[in-house]
């Protein structure tokens, strides 16, 4: 429990300030420059100035912060992948995610539901128990469990899904939880801020210099910036900036919508997730009902949000959660998705030196966000590749060496 | 919701289409080198713009190609493959 929540019961007024500073200019040259600054791009930054010792950073951020997938996700956090490298990466989010409140001061409203992936078909049932045992062998807790302990942990779900898509059996996986992802954004933005590290929001990255193979420099919307030093945390824009220092990626962009619900009572605790009817469920601490899908079907730049998306969700949450019919969706948004051919990340080192990338998030980027930070950071301050996300590199697509993680993707894309 | 000028049917809902990613050359794959297979395989023109795409029509199944505005969602125009030498 942050003991800062104490002040506010105290104080006369509210005597909370600014999350970070801004600043009238850019300086000439900084150690490292992060563009984006999202979970992602701050989470490195803060890492980098607590871990490393490297302040003399700024965070380029052509809107606000959080602004992007980091405030567009679902807020699922969850470690139960199928190969060996995904298992650990994750495993190792979690064990930072649990401690993160702590390490802000500030409360991110983690909270510790339990997961479970439906399965509706045979094959479904094996691909779960496969993930189950990938899982226990690196000491994650996930287990098989069949319908009686589903329906006697979830009672109000119906079970025959309107008698078309029975539920066999399901995927429980203990850590699962959730988290309020805006403070996420701001815990990292206040921490890296403190320790001497400049955010600068509407600032929009134009171009990257680049001389013989070695960056130069970001030329931005304020002007040029020296740098040796370039992490590119930009999701959805990856492929943007990736042509401005002539690099090829698989990376391939689709919308992926969401929606919630008006609050209700609490009544639903544990994330469920149905890969056959495409959703995805949790209940918000406010009470909403935090809904998902599966991406749109074609690549679009933008968050546009659909009719259809929303129909099509609606109907299959009702078929598994028939008494919601009448409550009322009061938002619809997207975020630009990052997708990859293999679902796995793409992290690390590029071709272009001084250039390092943290991208190919696509639908599952929040729940890295605590790893994906502390591995870059290293990453970019010792120049050499954290252990954990060697088989996330740019590289594997020239090498034919995949990192196959689409089954546990949380819904069949 | 969304119409889509199949070159046969006519404009119909989104709904009845299957998208298939850019239109891409295949390298010769007898001649080609790994590297430029793996480039043809995983590579993908990623940037926004207007960009020429395969679809199908699905209860007619027509395959045909469309060009499409990636930011703002609107087809140009739609054809056959090679017709016009478009493609």
């Amino acid at each position: 429990m942050p003991w800062r929540l104490m002040r506010f019961a105290l104080s006369r007024e509210h005597p909370e300030g600014r999350m970070f500073r801004t600043y009238a200019d850019l300086k000439d040259s900084y150690d490292v420059v992060i563009i984006g600054a999202g979970g992602h791009g701050l989470a490195a930054a803060y890492y980098l100035a607590r871990d490393h010792g490297i302040t003399n950073v700024c965070v380029l951020e052509k809107g606000y912060i959080g602004g992007g997938n980091t405030g567009r996700n679902t807020t699922i956090v969850r470690s139960n992948y199928i190969t060996p490298e995904g298992v650990r990466f994750y495993d190792a989010s979690i064990k930072l995610w649990e401690d993160l409140s702590e390490d802000f001061d500030l409360n991110l409203f983690y909270s510790r539901r339990g997961h479970y992936t439906l399965a509706h078909t045979d094959s479904a049932l094996r691909t779960m128990r496969w993930r189950a045992e990938v899982n226990k062998h690196y000491g994650v807790e996930s287990e098989l469990v069949g319908p009686e302990f589903i329906q006697r942990e979830l009672p109000m779900m119906d079970m025959s899904c309107g008698g078309h898509a029975p539920v066999l059996g399901a995927l429980y996986h203990a850590p699962g939880a959730i988290a309020r992802h805006d403070a996420v954004a701001w815990g990292y933005g206040r921490g890296a801020d403190r320790r001497g590290v400049e955010i600068h929001q509407k600032t929009e990255v134009t171009g990257i210099s680049v001389n013989s193979g070695k960056v130069h420099g970001v030329q931005t919307s304020r002007g040029f910036i020296h740098t040796e030093k370039i992490l590119c945390a930009v999701a959805g824009s990856t492929p943007r900036l990736l042509s401005m220092v002539d690099l090829q990626s698989p990376i391939y962009i689709h919308p992926l919508q969401a929606m919630v619900s008006e609050p209700t009572k609490p009544w639903l605790n544990p994330i469920i997730v149905s890969g056959s009817l495409h959703v995805y469920i949790s209940q918000s601490a406010r009470g909403e009902l935090v809904l998902g899908a599966s991406l749109d079907p074609y690549e679009l730049h933008s968050t546009r949000s659909t009719l259809d998306f929303t129909e099509g969700l609606s109907a299959h949450i009702l078929e598994l959660f028939p008494f919601l019919s009448h409550v009322k969706i009061v938002r619809q948004w997207a975020g630009m998705a990052d997708m990859t051919p293999d679902f796995a990340p793409i992290m690390g080192k590029t071709p272009v030196e001084g250039f390092y990338l943290d991208a190919g998030w696509g639908t599952w980027g929040f729940k890295a966000t605590p790893v994906a930070g502390k591995t870059m950071a290293h990453t970019v301050a010792s120049d050499s590749i954290h252990p954990l996300i060697t088989k996330f590199s740019l590289e594997r697509f020239r090498s034919y060496a995949l990192t196959g993680e689409k089954s546990a993707a949380s819904v069949g894309h | 919701m969304k119409m889509i000028a199949c070159p046969i049917q006519g404009l119909r809902p989104v709904s009845e289409f299957f998208y298939w990613g850019e239109v891409l050359d295949s390298p010769d794959p007898d001649t080609c080198t790994d590297q430029e297979w793996a480039d043809y395989v995983f590579n993908r023109n990623g940037v926004a713009g207007i960009k020429k795409e395969w679809w199908c029509h699905i209860p007619s199944n027509t395959w045909f190609v469309a060009e499409r505005n990636t930011v703002t969602d609107q087809m140009v125009r739609t054809y056959f493959y090679g017709e016009d030498g478009r493609c």
